[in-house]
């Protein structure tokens, strides 16, 4: 990381405490913030976040890792969640992640070299009358088909 | 609750216990309870296993231990609790009813087995290639329940690689049972915080940041969860192999030294109860091994006490007299090095209140490589210096970079005391059977005031012991009863002692040529205090930087060890207050017995300074060998 | 968000005008809410079943400087949406709910624990408490109450179904790992930063408006003796009208499978992954807490489903959301997973699945918490109803797959 960069990092989560305190509760709110922001949490973030919250980095590695949603490696711009659970697997959610691989031209945990998306699964999106389901960062979409699921893939990014 | 320096363990892992009331006694105060049909009556908040071990009553635990607060994980603990439906983990249960509790019938008996079956199909490794063969607690619980085959199969490859980047702690994940106790000595007893649980489901496990290797994390090498691990996942980074290799090589003189607390606790090795100390047959063992000479590091104990006194009179001198340098008083202790890599990253900017004066390890390793080469005439290459110590991190402090100040490294192996123990086994001995005998000369015998080094508070009592008897002219028999500094014994977490000085001596020689006169001591009060465990070593250290009460002290003593060196992270395993309070016991006990029990009356230190410390305590030359610096290491993790 | 479709029901999807149930409420006293409640015979509707007006009593009762009203909307057992669709429809209801129930146990705070994957709904949410603070059914001196305040913050979670369980939902708020806590001592002693807390699930808060409305009695009367009230269900699968619904308690899965349009019924899994299977000879079985109780997850598997896939499904799912603290969990559902691979792979035998049952058992009453205590009724009611079909080879049409 450049040393500008880790400025801009280090005002940015000056930033977070002052909008949700310094206390452990804290914590979670404030990884969400640097996650949805980078769509990761690097080391260098999440020792500023446990030097403001007076606890060890480790225990913030370690809340980072118990999160689906959080993560401290690098992930694409835009992080793609297909549901795996029972009713949307039922719904043909395969075809769903078929057809976003070849699209991308990468595989189910992976991102594409551009940086743009990284594809995953997630466990139930309580979308289950409405599968397949797909989250795009904050937005979900549901009743996908193969070709309505790439062609919102292209739409968030614009 | 949250966010104070001193309070940052996660919740969690905070026994969320109902406290227990003060009178039990009174109306309301204890609860009649029935554990296998036999009617108890327990105070309010006991917990269910708490209440079963008062009685005799057996019940398996993994994941308790008395010195941590309590998880209630492994499960293994579970009863059976009238009117639940659900299985009770004993030892997380707080009694506030009238409840029955049955420890031992089918379904607490299938559960607990199961369990065992559960971590055994992932406990990676045989026993008979395990360093906790024979004193492993999940090895005891297989037997207890008589495991004799694999009922839901078994792990047949490592999922973990083992990280023995660090000089002091080994981690073997394919070991571990995910008791959390590792985690909870780390972040709770001992407020380091290297270790926590990383990921969820099956792909938990424990974890450094970022899952990087122990040496690249702030880790102080206290060793305090090797002390507390269950199995074999946790262990010192042992040298024994290089060391019999020494010895083996007829070219090589290998000389040992041995610190105070191995032998207050190394009986405990060979099925003795914690308690009884066992120097001479320890000396006669370490000879019978093949080492060359043994020594006592209680001799560098008594230099370090020398070196750092001294020290001590002159910050005080500097400070109080001359007006300079204020802020290097109060002095720290220096001799335990997880206390000094503690200090180093989380309080860098207090290395100078650090005690120059290496450890009584490495100035013995120091001494052996020159003065003592010289004397016997021996190429100190040829000499191998072991050290035996109750601490995983003597073995990176060995392994400085800066301790070379005799030419050489100054100590060649940090050996803890477990390890001590096995190479006697190795060599055919029981030691309790053995015959004592004396250590070897040049050093001797030392004082009772280095033997008391191994307990908390011990290396204040010993300085008290010299410096009042050096400033003041007059004997510690007259302010303490048989030099017996007891206000400073003792487990208090922190203890904090003053000391007047009404009257003032002759300044001794070797001072004279610092100042002619004690007056400026005179009428002062002599404030100094007592730590053990970082986390009584943080809560002092957040109170000087708040400028509180032990910022205006002048010496305090550090441990990075709960309970001193007799707690150290290379002591037998198991560990628990009471084992320790007799390994303390043993210690005190000796030092009562012995002829000198003062530093500055070992007559061997005084042989030392008229022969080649010439120019005194904190002289040219003892500085160039016996005291050393220190790294601002600070908190950031690259 | 806009109310998408007309629902029907007789609770929670009767017609409603805000503000009218906290109205009601702070011109009773506590207790008569209390009592109230109490006779509504309202139980919690998150899964477990426990009395509202016990759990309410007890935080009541407890004195301490601060308490608090916790909404679980962590919503993560598979098949279970029913939560989403109160909060994006009928907000009022669950808010109303958190401000009667801090009334009633005298807290100061609420907070919504809203599920990492319904971040999208977060905006909304906020937008009608921005509302209801201009109304001043928030904030101090709520509707003119002296002494009453209660406001009501969100708190997102960031996807681990584990966080539902309610003392994780209470770590996961003190910035922790969702680690299920040592019980006793129970939340509304020691919950959220150690205060008495009652956590409760969004359509339990949900009924409260119309309880304190309409009176407990008229609420007892509906449903079957044990279960009072209606119930919301999330159906989904294989049917023609997947949604939510809501029914009286004792509703029979037959008269479901109807309502819902499902033909070639196999297997209904009532209750999500944590729940039990139950096979077509079973369907006149009533859903209710005197037969089938559950959190209203209703799965539909018709005639081409693969029953051992839909368990693989599941335990796959329970081996990634333990939060792995305790052993009869982490290393149990790895087993079973292990298990249902081993029937697929044709490599099992009988007596090792018999062990595998058996621990099942063992992780019913031996895990800390209910995630681990309910993960193997999957295994056990699958294996069990559906052994002709698994173990004979009659597998038909894979899962879409
Ligand atoms: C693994 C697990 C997940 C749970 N998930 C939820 C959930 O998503 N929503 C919920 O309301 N309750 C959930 N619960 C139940 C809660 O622990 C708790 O019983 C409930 O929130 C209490 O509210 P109630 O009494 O209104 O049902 C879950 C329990 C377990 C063991
Ligand atoms: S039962 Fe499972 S989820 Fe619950 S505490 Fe144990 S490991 Fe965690
Ligand atoms: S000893 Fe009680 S749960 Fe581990």
């Amino acid at each position: 990381m450049l040393v500008f960069e880790k400025t801009f990092l280090a005002e940015e989560i000056e930033q977070l405490i002052e909008k949700y305190g310094n206390a452990r509760s804290a914590l979670l709110p404030i990884l969400q913030e640097i996650q949805s922001k980078h769509r990761y949490i690097s080391d260098y973030a999440q020792q500023e976040v446990a030097r403001h919250l007076s606890i060890q980095p480790v225990e913030v590695y370690s809340v980072i890792s118990f999160y689906a949603f959080l993560n401290s490696e690098p992930k694409g711009r835009n992080i793609v969640r297909v549901c795996k659970t029972i009713s949307c697997d039922m719904k043909n959610k395969i075809s769903i992640v078929k057809a976003i691989e070849r699209e991308l031209g990468i595989k189910m945990g992976e991102t594409t070299d551009d940086n743009k998306f990284t594809i995953e699964y997630t466990n139930c999106l309580g979308l289950c009358d409405e599968g397949p389901a797909m989250g795009i960062n904050e937005q979900v979409f549901t009743k996908l088909t193969p070709e309505t699921a790439v062609k919102h893939l292209h739409e968030v990014v614009g | 609750m949250e966010n104070k320096k001193n309070g940052r363990a996660p919740v969690s892992q905070k026994p969320h216990r109902i406290e227990k009331p003060e009178h039990p006694e009174q109306i309301g105060g204890s609860v009649r309870i029935q554990i296998n049909e036999k009617e108890l009556v327990v105070p309010l908040g006991t917990t269910i296993l708490e209440a079963c071990r008062d009685n005799q009553i057996h019940v398996p635990t993994l994941c308790h231990h008395d010195d941590l607060c309590i998880a209630g994980v492994c499960r293994v603990c579970v009863v059976e609790v009238e009117n639940m439906r659900t299985l009770q983990a004993s030892c997380a249960f707080p009694i506030t009813a009238p409840i029955k509790i049955n420890t031992a019938t089918p379904m607490v008996r299938k559960a607990r087995k199961h369990i065992i079956d559960l971590l055994l199909s992932e406990h990676y490794g045989e026993c008979y290639s395990c360093f906790r063969n024979n004193n492993c607690e999940l090895q005891t619980l297989a037997k207890e329940y008589g495991v004799d085959h694999y009922n839901f199969g078994h792990i047949e490859k490592p999922k973990y690689k083992v990280d023995t980047s660090s000089f002091s702690v080994v981690r073997d994940m394919d070991k571990c049972v995910l008791c959390k106790r590792c985690i909870r000595t780390c972040i709770d007893l001992q407020e380091v915080g290297v270790l926590e649980a990383v990921g969820r489901g099956d792909e938990t496990h424990i974890g450094t940041f970022l899952d990087k290797q122990l040496s690249d994390v702030i880790c102080i090498n206290c060793g305090q969860c090797i002390n507390r691990c269950p199995t074999g996942a946790l262990r010192a980074n042992d040298p024994r192999d290089e060391i019999w290799e020494a010895i083996d090589n007829p070219k090589k003189h290998v000389v040992i030294q041995t610190a105070p607390s191995p032998r207050a606790a190394i009986g405990e090795e060979f099925g003795l109860e914690a308690g009884h100390s066992m120097t001479g047959e320890l000396n006669t063992a370490m000879r019978r091994i093949g080492f060359d000479k043994v020594f006592d590091t209680n001799f560098t104990a008594d230099l370090t006490i020398m070196e750092e006194g001294t020290e001590l009179i002159l910050r005080l001198y500097n400070a109080l007299v001359k007006g300079e340098d204020a802020n290097k008083v109060p002095q720290f202790t220096s001799c335990s090095p997880g206390w000094v890599k503690y200090l180093e990253h989380f309080y860098p900017e207090y290395i100078d209140n650090l005690s120059s004066a290496k450890s009584p390890q490495q100035m013995f390793g120091a001494v052996i490589k020159t003065l003592y080469a010289q004397e016997a005439n021996i190429d100190p290459a040829d000499i191998v210096t072991v050290a035996v110590m109750p601490c995983s991190a003597k073995k990176f402090e060995c392994n400085r970079p800066e301790m070379v100040d005799s030419g050489f490294k100054d100590v060649d192996y940090g050996l803890t005391t477990r390890e001590l123990a096995q190479m006697i086994k190795e060599t055919g001995i029981h030691l309790p059977e053995l015959p004592k005998s004396e250590f070897d000369d040049p050093f001797g015998n030392a004082s009772g005031a280095g033997l008391i080094f191994g307990a908390t508070g011990g290396v204040m009592e010993a300085a008290l012991r010299t410096v009042v008897e050096l400033v003041t002219g007059g004997k510690v028999e007259d302010l303490f009863e048989n030099a017996n500094i007891t206000p400073l014994r003792g487990f208090e977490g922190i203890r904090y002692v003053e000391l007047p000085i009404a009257e003032v001596g002759e300044v001794p020689e070797m001072y004279k040529r610092y100042f002619d006169t004690w007056d400026w001591l005179k009428g002062a009060t002599l404030k100094v205090a007592v730590a053990h465990g970082t986390a009584n070593a943080k809560k002092v250290m957040e109170d000087i930087k708040a400028g509180g009460k032990f910022s205006e002290c002048h010496f305090i003593e550090f441990m990075g060890c709960p309970g001193g060196c007799l707690g150290g992270g290379g002591q037998p395993i198991p560990t628990n207050a009471t084992i320790r309070a007799k390994r303390a016991e043993a210690i005190y006990a000796e030092d009562e017995g012995l002829p000198i029990r003062k530093s500055h009356e070992n007559p061997h230190i005084g042989y030392i300074y008229e022969n080649f410390l010439t120019d005194g305590p904190c002289g040219h030359k003892s500085h160039e060998l016996l005291h050393t610096t220190y790294t601002k290491r600070g908190e950031y993790i690259a | 968000m806009e109310k998408t479709k007309e629902r029907n029901g007789k609770v929670l999807f009767s017609n409603y005008s805000l503000g009218e149930g906290v109205r009601k409420a702070l011109s009773l006293s506590r207790d008569d809410i209390l009592f109230e409640v109490k006779d509504s015979k309202l139980k919690g509707r998150g899964g477990a079943g426990f009395p509202v007006s016990t759990k309410w009593m007890l935080a009541a009762a407890a004195i301490a400087e601060e308490k608090y009203v916790i909404c679980n909307a962590d919503e993560g057992e598979p098949g279970t949406f029913k939560d989403r669709v109160l909060l994006v429809e009928y907000p009022e209801l669950v808010f109303e709910g958190m401000i009667i129930a801090g009334y009633a146990i005298g807290a100061k705070n609420g907070i919504v624990y809203l599920r990492g994957e319904y971040e999208y709904i977060r905006k909304s949410l906020e937008d009608f408490l921005e509302q209801m603070r201009k109304d001043n059914l928030l904030g101090k001196n709520i509707l003119n109450k002296e002494g009453f305040d209660f406001d009501i913050k969100i708190f997102l979670g960031s996807a681990a179904y584990i966080c539902g369980e309610e003392t994780a939902l209470i770590e996961s708020l003190e910035g922790n790992r969702g680690e299920a806590r040592n019980r006793p001592p129970y939340p509304v002693n020691t919950g959220f930063n150690g205060m008495p807390t009652s956590v409760n699930n969004v359509e339990t808060l949900g009924c409260i408006p119309h309880i304190i409305l309409n009176g407990g009695e008229w609420y007892n009367t509906l449903g079957t003796e044990k279960s009072s009230g209606t119930k919301l269900f999330s159906v989904s699968g294989d049917c023609e009208k997947p949604d939510v619904y809501e029914w009286e308690w004792g509703i029979t899965i037959n008269e479901l499978l109807e309502k819902v349009g499902a033909k070639n019924t196999k297997a209904v899994q009532v209750g999500g992954a944590s729940g039990i299977c139950v096979p077509k000879s079973q369907f006149d079985r009533k859903i209710s807490y005197e037969d089938i109780p559950t959190g209203g997850s209703i799965i539909i598997f018709d005639e081409n489903r693969d029953m051992l896939k839909v368990l693989k499904n599941f335990m796959e799912f329970f081996v990634e959301e333990s939060c792995g603290q305790c052993t009869p969990c982490r290393i149990g559902n790895t087993k079973l997973l292990e298990g249902v691979e081993m029937i697929e792979n044709e490599e099992y035998t009988f007596s090792y699945l018999n062990k595998l049952k058996d621990l099942g058992k063992t992780m019913q009453v031996a895990s800390k918490c209910g995630l681990g205590q309910s993960s193997p009724n999957s295994f056990l009611s699958i294996l069990e109803n559906f052994k002709d079909e698994i173990f004979s080879h009659e597998a038909g049409v894979e899962n879409g797959k």
